[in-house]
């Protein structure tokens, strides 16, 4: 058994900050983490990170239009929390050694970006996440932080009383992924689950092979439940072939979107008459579906991105690195010819419900970056923000977790903070298929942090042995069979049909999980096994996911609903939860705090 | 293709009394076979090419796979398909043991450089189509293999970790917001440097590397340039700095091959680096004899 002060499960962006804090407070720490940390997916990034650095503005301008691009799902401690210190955390980063962009006079530029009302997007080439990501691990390594990379963590050990909020985390369990060792790690303070998205949900997604949303599921599983996951931001230009993502920049530049029958999509077909190809990204993302839905996709699949009419001269010098990937990964030269793009799935608003400190119900049980939902992004992230969440709420939650932070939050969470119920039937079965999925520890008999642990450990050594042991089929049939449904029915388009049809494939999945087995018999680096584990976590992601958008009857941010066009703030100001609850799981409701130190927030309507 | 469980195990017992849980899985895993089976045979048949794939396997652990061998695969290919999507469809597909890293799928993780028709390559970013067929795909050489194409990257993580590769200026601005200053033209000089995602191809490539296991090698001196040059950090930091590189093993070794340089999928000019190392180092063991 290892054993620390901090454990931070994930070694991207936001684990490596949280990490660094902790330490910095004076904590033993370790990062436990599946990838490399320099392997993470926030080395993806491309656009920059926000923060209201100028003189000419300010922390509250970036809080309202945080506010208002969360189409008032945010709630106002995290945001406030979030612009204040977004600012010193970027200045930090820079003091770190950020290679930022530059301006003249040697200080750091900043761009504009959309949804924002001043250039305060702070940018380091269009490498953004790379620099971000690297720069951190740079000071991990500095500060000698004990890093266990290829390790995965397949469990939290919580105790079980039967209410959450009344429940402990010891620590985790990990799985060596180079020798086939689980082991417990006993965390004296606190386990930071910083695990990142949870793209793999959909067959279509700029995130990586990794981001199976191993964290949300864990901790949903230990008690501490999923909020608003019917909440996914879709990116409309992606290339089909593997879903690299590319960038606004080139629809900026006067790049232009063409249907099969070489017509302007966007004007022709009265998408958005007034800003054309420049529309929000759920705007441009539904328009293409459209066309491919009505037969005027090329291949049925996909629409062309074409920037050719802005000359050899211009593309170079602005878009060069959009032609490096349309070459490298979809093999076009976007110099001659135009390039396809479809929607994918971007980016994961919702998450595990916690405080602003990125605490959950579940004592000991941090979340942050984008596995965790403090409300911040509420029902649509604007673009830039996800980087310097991972920054403040990494830092936040490491300096609790070490015992530093003497402050109350304010945002509750556990079931103490249930305002109301769903009072609908599921169209399919939820949660546990049967009795003998592993739920927690057992009925809150054991006593000691260790003995919970070490009860974990046997939970998990039991189930490897059944996976490895076992004959049955392929978990990438049942994964793909997830993947399918959900880029069916509950993408940009949300039928009350569709998604009740997600629900039931979901369910399918689920009760043919039950029959998965690992082929490869090695103990040595055994990725079938390590991936047929995170299919189950898929699965739970997926299903929270389906849920929550069929209950939520309103168009709000990314959540758009073919029979309710319109946000509905009397009925639906309200955070959704998902929760595990020992096998039966229940959706409930929470209100949103839109009530800030300085002002409170009207909801407006939300138009760019 | 969707296949329904026709019978559903309910409830241990009544499953008990008709067939076991694990015949009933093994009954599925067959039906699943036929049917891939008879989906691969549909795949290849539509697509209009396929191509062959030669793929290294060892395990240490696994009976028939002690001893090195190469399987082969034959993947329906599609415009835009990368190696990766080529391995990752014969997993998927014929043998989910097979295995390699792989993550981000767009060069910036570093996980999945190979060594793919003799040379050392991204698979994500390599297209199918650029390449001669049947490719071939074998673990980075010069590394420990641990498993069929996954080396282990502890030895270059270590060289990465020696030349202390962390900023470290001699002071920060006061200013609470305040940021240091940097030219942009002191940006531009290191930005290339910075861009390196800890592939280990270049390490790979290096015939010194491979006969001198001490040697930082071209990944870490370049890590050491990002740094020496980056003029936000002191004069004295980079007298230090050019120490760790012009040890026994450090820049000196280089005797300028360029297959680092060649191979590198960032694009960095290692050797140039190297080079531009070689003499600062020179330069300030004049200024200080
Ligand atoms: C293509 C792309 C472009 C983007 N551009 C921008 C942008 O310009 N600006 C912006 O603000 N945001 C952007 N985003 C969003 C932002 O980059 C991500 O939300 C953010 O980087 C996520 O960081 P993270 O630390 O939460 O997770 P990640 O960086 O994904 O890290 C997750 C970590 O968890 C580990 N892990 C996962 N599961 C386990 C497990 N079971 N056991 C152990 N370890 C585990 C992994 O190894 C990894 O280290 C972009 C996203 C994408 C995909
Ligand atoms: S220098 Fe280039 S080849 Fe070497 S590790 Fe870095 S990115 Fe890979
Ligand atoms: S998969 Fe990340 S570099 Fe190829």
């Amino acid at each position: 058994m290892y054993e620390h002060d901090v454990i931070v499960v994930g070694a991207g962006g936001a684990g490596l900050r949280a990490a660094i804090e902790a330490h910095e407070e004076g904590a033993d720490v370790a990062l436990v983490t599946k990838l490399h940390p320099v392997r993470s997916h926030t080395g993806a990034a491309e656009g920059g990170i926000n923060a209201a650095l100028h003189e000419k503005d300010s922390w509250d301008l970036h809080a309202y239009d945080t506010m208002k691009g969360s189409d008032y799902l945010g709630d106002a401690p995290a945001i406030d929390a979030f612009a204040k210190e977004a600012r010193h955390e970027v200045i930090q980063l820079e003091h770190w050694g950020m290679p930022f962009s530059r301006e003249e006079d040697g200080t750091v530029s900043q761009r504009p970006f959309g949804g924002l009302s001043h250039p305060r997007t702070t940018y380091a080439g269009a490498e953004t996440g790379h620099h971000l990501l690297h720069t951190m691990y740079e000071q991990v390594v500095k500060r000698g932080i004990e890093v266990y990379d290829e390790w995965f963590v397949t469990r939290l050990a919580v105790t079980d009383e039967s209410n959450p909020s009344d429940r402990t985390c010891h620590g985790c369990v990990a799985y060596e992924i180079a020798t086939g060792e689980l082991s417990g790690f006993y965390a004296r303070d606190g386990v930071i689950l910083a695990t990142g998205g949870l793209g793999q949900a959909f067959d279509h997604t700029t995130n990586a092979i990794a981001c199976t949303g191993d964290g949300q599921a864990m901790a949903y599983r230990a008690g501490a439940p999923m909020e608003d996951m019917e909440f996914v931001q879709f990116h409309p230009t992606t290339l089909p072939s593997t879903g690299v993502l590319i960038s606004e920049g080139v629809r900026g530049e006067g790049g232009i979107l063409y249907n099969d029958n070489e017509e302007r999509l966007m004007y022709e077909y009265g998408y958005a008459n007034n800003d054309g190809e420049l529309a929000s990204r759920d705007v441009v993302s539904r328009a293409e579906l459209t066309e491919v839905n009505e037969g005027r996709g090329i291949e049925d699949e996909y629409v062309h991105l074409d920037m050719r009419h802005l000359g050899e001269e211009r593309i170079i010098d602005r878009l060069e690195n959009i032609l490096h990937l349309a070459e490298d990964f979809e093999g076009v030269d976007g110099l001659d010819e135009p390039m396809p793009v479809k929607p994918g799935q971007h980016y994961q608003m919702g998450g595990t419900e916690v405080d602003e400190y990125g605490h959950s119900c579940v004592d000991g049980l941090y979340a942050v970056g984008e596995c965790a939902c403090y409300s911040l992004h509420g029902a649509n992230r604007l673009g830039g923000n996800a980087l310097p969440e991972l920054l403040v709420f990494g830092a936040r939650a490491g300096r609790h977790a070490a015992g530093a932070v003497e402050e109350e939050p304010e945002i509750p969470t556990g079931p103490g903070a249930k305002s109301d119920d769903w009072d609908e039937e599921s169209p399919a079965e939820l949660g546990a298929v049967d009795a003998t999925d592993p739920i927690a520890a057992d009925g809150g008999a054991v006593a000691t942090p260790q003995e919970v642990l070490e009860q974990a450990v046997e939970t998990e050594r039991e189930r490897v042995e059944t996976l490895m042991e076992r004959d049955g089929i392929n978990h990438a049939d049942v994964r793909a069979k997830v993947q399918k449904t959900m880029t069916e029915n509950v993408n940009v388009f949300r039928e009350e049909s569709n998604l009740k049809q997600a629900l039931k494939d979901i369910r399918e999945a689920r009760e043919e999980y039950q029959n998965v087995a690992v082929a490869d018999p090695s103990r040595t680096y055994n990725t079938d096994l390590i991936h047929t584990i995170e299919t189950r976590n898929v699965i739970d992601v997926a299903e929270a996911i389906a849920l929550g958008a069929l209950a939520r009857k309103e168009f709000r941010g990314a959540h758009w609903r073919k029979q309710y066009q319109e946000r509905r703030d009397d009925e639906y100001l309200k955070h959704t939860l998902y929760a595990w609850n020992g096998g039966n799981p229940e959706l409930y409701y929470k209100p949103v705090i839109l009530e800030g130190h300085e002002e409170k927030y009207e909801p407006k309507v939300r138009s760019y | 293709m969707s296949t329904k469980i026709e019978e559903k195990p309910e409830t241990e017992t009544e499953a008990d009394e008709q067939t076991s849980p694990g015949e009933q899985r093994r009954e599925l895993k067959r039906e699943r076979a036929a049917e891939r089976e008879q989906q691969i045979q549909e795949e290849l048949s539509e697509a209009e090419e396929t191509v062959g794939i030669k793929v290294f396997r060892f395990d240490p652990e696994v009976a028939d796979k002690e001893e090195p061998r190469f399987d082969s695969f034959t993947v329906p290919f599609f415009r835009g398909m990368s190696v990766l999507d080529a391995l990752v469809y014969a997993r998927d597909t014929y043998d989910s043991s097979l295995t390699f890293r792989h993550s981000c799928r767009q060069a910036v993780c570093g996980s999945d450089a190979l060594f793919i028709n003799g040379r050392q390559r991204l698979a994500c970013k390599t297209q199918v189509s650029d390449l001669e067929w049947p490719i071939r795909i074998e673990p980075l050489p010069h590394q420990d293999v641990v498993k069929d194409l996954v080396v282990d990257m502890e030895h270059f993580y270590e060289q990465m970790h020696a030349v202390e590769p962390f900023f470290d200026p001699d002071e920060t601005p006061d200013g609470e917001l305040e940021e240091q200053r940097q030219t942009p033209e002191n940006r531009e000089k290191v930005k290339l440097s910075t861009r390196c995602i800890w592939c280990g191809a270049c390490m790979s490539s290096c015939n010194i590397a491979a006969g001198d296991n001490e040697y930082l090698g071209p990944a870490a001196i370049n890590k050491a340039y990002r740094f020496a040059m980056d003029e936000r950090e002191g004069e004295d930091r980079k007298q230090e700095r050019l120490r760790i590189v012009e040890q026994e093993h450090g820049v000196w070794r280089c005797q300028t091959q360029f297959s680092c340089t060649e191979v590198c999928p960032k694009d960095i000019p290692l050797t140039e680096h190297i080079q531009e190392l070689k003499r600062e180092a020179v330069k300030s063991n004049l200024k200080f004899w």
